[in-house]
Formats: C-alpha cells, structure tokens, sequence
C-alpha cells in the first residue's frame, strides 16, 4: 500500500484521535511544520513588523498557527478532521477554529484575511473521496472562494506533497482560472531530503515568482545545513519558541528583572526522552 | 468561536445562497479567556469589520456592554474604545450554540468552540 496518508482514507477518517495525538506529539513532525511554515511566512511577503490576520488552510492541531502566533499574527484556522480540530483546542492555541471542507469552498465574506497559509494539506483535494468528488470542480470552488476573500495584493502560499508534474499542473491552472497569478517555488530541488514545494498565489497583478532555496550550483548539502540552522530564528530575527536560544533569552529576561531562574546546564532546552 | 470569526464567516459555500451574511448567533454557553492586548492589531483590523454586525453579535450574547453602536473617526487615539473591542472580538468565545444562515435558514452547530460549517452534498455547490 502507498505510504501517502491521502491513499488511504478520507482526511476526517485518517485523522483521528489516535492519529491526531500521535502527529501532534511526536517532534520531528513538529520541527517540520515549523520550519516549512516559517517558510511559507517568508513567500508571504507580509508588511514588516505589523500583525495581519491570516487564514490558515487545513490548520489541523495548530503546529503551523503556532509559528504564526509567534510572529505575532492573528489566524483563524479551518480543518474537515474534528479530531485535529479537538487536539488545537486542548493546545489551547490563540488562533480560532472552524470546521470545514476547502472542496466546499472557503466561507468567509469578502477581502477580509492579510494572506493564507497552508502547510501539508493541499494533496488531499486532488482525491476523490465520495461518489460526489470531482477534484477539478473542489479545486475550482475552493480557489475562487479562496481568492475572493483575500485582501488586495495578498497572497496565498501553500506547502503541500504532489505526486506528479501533471498534479502541479493541475493545481497551478485552477489557481490561474480563479485569477491568481503565481507558480510552484520548488527548494533544494537536488535534495531527495529538502525538497519542498510551495505554490505561491499573489493577487495584486503578476510579480516574480519567489526564488527557491537551494538551486545555486554550489554544494546543495551546504545550503540545507545552512537553511536549518537559519530556521532556530524567525524572520525578525527572534528564536523560535521552545527552542534553546529561546529559552535562554526568556532566562535572561526573567533575571535582568530578578525574577528566580534556573541556572543553564547542558540540559537547557533539550527534548526529554520521552518516556519517564 | 470568537466574535472575529464570526464578523467574517458567511454561508455562502450553500447552493442558492448569495451572501449568507450576517449569520445570526444563538449562545448556550459563552465564556471568556484572557489574551494579550496588542493595540496594533485592534487598530489594524477595526477597519475590516463589519461594525453593526459586531455590535448586534455582541449585544445578542450579552457581551455589547460598553460598545458604541457607530465608531467615531479617531478610534485608534480610544485606549479605552481598543481595549473594549479586543475583549469583544478575541476574548469572548461561543462554546455551544448554534449560527443561522440569514437565507436558508439552514443552521450550523456550534460545539466545544468550534462552527461546523460542513456541507451534505445536496448542499455544495
Ligand atoms: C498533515 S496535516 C497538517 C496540519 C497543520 N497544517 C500542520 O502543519 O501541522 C494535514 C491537515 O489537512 C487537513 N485536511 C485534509 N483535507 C482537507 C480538506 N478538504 N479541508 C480542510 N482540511 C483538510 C487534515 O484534516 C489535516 O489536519
């Protein structure tokens, strides 16, 4: 059987609560998202230091807004998976939840979101899970509602898993037909590892496509290390949450305001090892 | 639900329906979180609402106390006026009731804080 999770069940029935625990407490799952999201910040182009609204597309439990609320944003979160759904709100996340399909299409009222954000979720409309299910006809709505809630000159920027050319192809025409103008910016395109992709939807009138991280022709291996330990601080140059350098800047701060702190050890900000 | 959230969720995704907004709030359990203030936000994000249909939210919960029924020009120098709208629009939450399509009439259930706005698929479009 494929390994894709979108092969083997509806999204709603593939996460559930088992699923949907499991991927929210296991690390490496977290890291990613993480870092693909700050990614999708970056294409974002969002005004420097001013906190936007966003939407975030298929939110699941909250990894992705999680990045968002570090960087000061406001999101509202939509997701078909109750479980994931249930899990974002244990975490208690600042972001709000709706519960809903983007085959549907996308149900909020005119300009009203800063920009979009989608992190591992797109690959799943290209399914066809009930009899009902016609890919073109969910791309379709789910792109012009999409579009026509969008603020002037936002954009929409997805990380998602195609299969194939002619799933990119298909995604990037419907994306045009709803009057988006964009591409797929494809990072560290040599890496088997690193490769991502990112279709990158801009409102405002054609501009460059984003350049893609990793396609010099120098040492690619070089390029992704350096990606990686860029990702330990976000775009405005604060660490990302939970990290070490986080935690230790939030120590310091604690102590330059005489606040009782724990001395750092090796120890500070290391993972446990799971179980006690 | 937050009341942001509900100053721009519609139920236009329905067949035959051409707005779906504003879709009206019946709260069985509302509560209220603290989170942080952030004026800059508020500011940002006042010219984007619908305010009459803050105001009426906000009244139909119970929570429209101190809220002016029009915005004057200069809101953004109101500390005061900020404040009120951050506890309205990010603090309160819906935790179980239901939402109204003004068209339809269909209605969509609110539960553990969250809006299901998911369709049967007679409904999609
Ligand atoms: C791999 S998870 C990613 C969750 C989150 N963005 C993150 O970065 O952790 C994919 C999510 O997409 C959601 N999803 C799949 N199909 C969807 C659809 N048609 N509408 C809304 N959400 C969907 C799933 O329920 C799941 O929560």
């Amino acid at each position: 059987m494929s390994k894709r999770p979108e092969h083997q069940a509806p999204p709603e029935v593939f996460y559930n609560e088992d699923e949907a625990r499991k991927y929210t407490q296991n690390s490496r799952i977290m890291d990613i998202q993480a870092q693909m999201t700050e990614r999708c910040l970056e294409l974002l182009l969002l005004p420097e230091d001013t906190p936007c609204l966003l939407l975030d597309i298929g939110c699941g439990s909250g990894l992705s807004g999680a990045v968002l609320e570090e960087s000061g944003h406001m999101w509202i979160g939509m997701d078909i998976s109750p479980a994931m759904l249930d899990v974002a709100k244990e975490r208690e996340t600042e972001g709000d939840l709706v519960l809903s399909d983007m085959g549907e299409g996308v149900p909020f009222r005119a300009g009203c979101f800063d920009g979009a954000v989608s992190v591992s979720a797109l690959q799943w409309l290209f399914n066809a899970d009930k009899k009902s299910h016609n890919p073109v006809k969910r791309l379709h709505q789910f792109f012009s509602t999409l579009y026509a809630c969008l603020s002037r000159s936002a954009r929409a920027v997805f990380q998602f898993y195609p299969e194939n050319e002619s799933q990119m192809d298909l995604v990037t025409s419907q994306a045009m037909k709803a009057g988006f103008y964009g591409g797929v910016v494809v990072d560290f395109p040599n890496s088997a590892k690193a490769k991502k992709f990112f279709l990158v939807l801009m409102t405002g009138g054609s501009a460059p496509l984003p350049q893609a991280l990793g396609t010099e022709e120098t040492d690619n291996s070089l390029q992704v290390k350096y990606a990686k330990r860029e990702a330990t601080r976000n775009i405005r140059g604060k660490p990302v949450k939970n990290t070490r350098a986080w935690i230790m800047e939030k120590k310091e701060r604690r102590r330059k305001q005489g606040k009782d702190t724990k001395p750092d050890t090796k120890y500070t900000g290391r993972k446990r090892s799971g179980r006690f | 639900m937050k009341l942001i959230t509900h100053n721009m969720l519609t139920s236009k995704c329905l067949k035959g329906v051409m707005t779906g907004y504003p879709l009206a709030i019946n709260a069985t359990d509302v509560k209220v979180k603290e989170v942080d203030f952030n004026p800059e936000f508020i500011t940002r994000v006042i010219p984007k609402l619908d305010w009459e249909v803050l105001w009426v939210a906000a009244n139909s919960i119970g929570h429209g106390e101190g809220l002016p029924k029009t915005l004057e020009p200069k809101f953004e120098e109101d500390e005061d006026l900020l404040k009120r709208v951050h506890k309205v629009l990010l603090e309160v939450e819906v935790e179980e009731g239901n939402l109204t399509c003004p068209e339809s009439g269909r209605q969509f259930p609110i539960s553990k804080g969250i809006p299901n706005m998911l369709l049967t698929e007679a409904e999609v479009q």
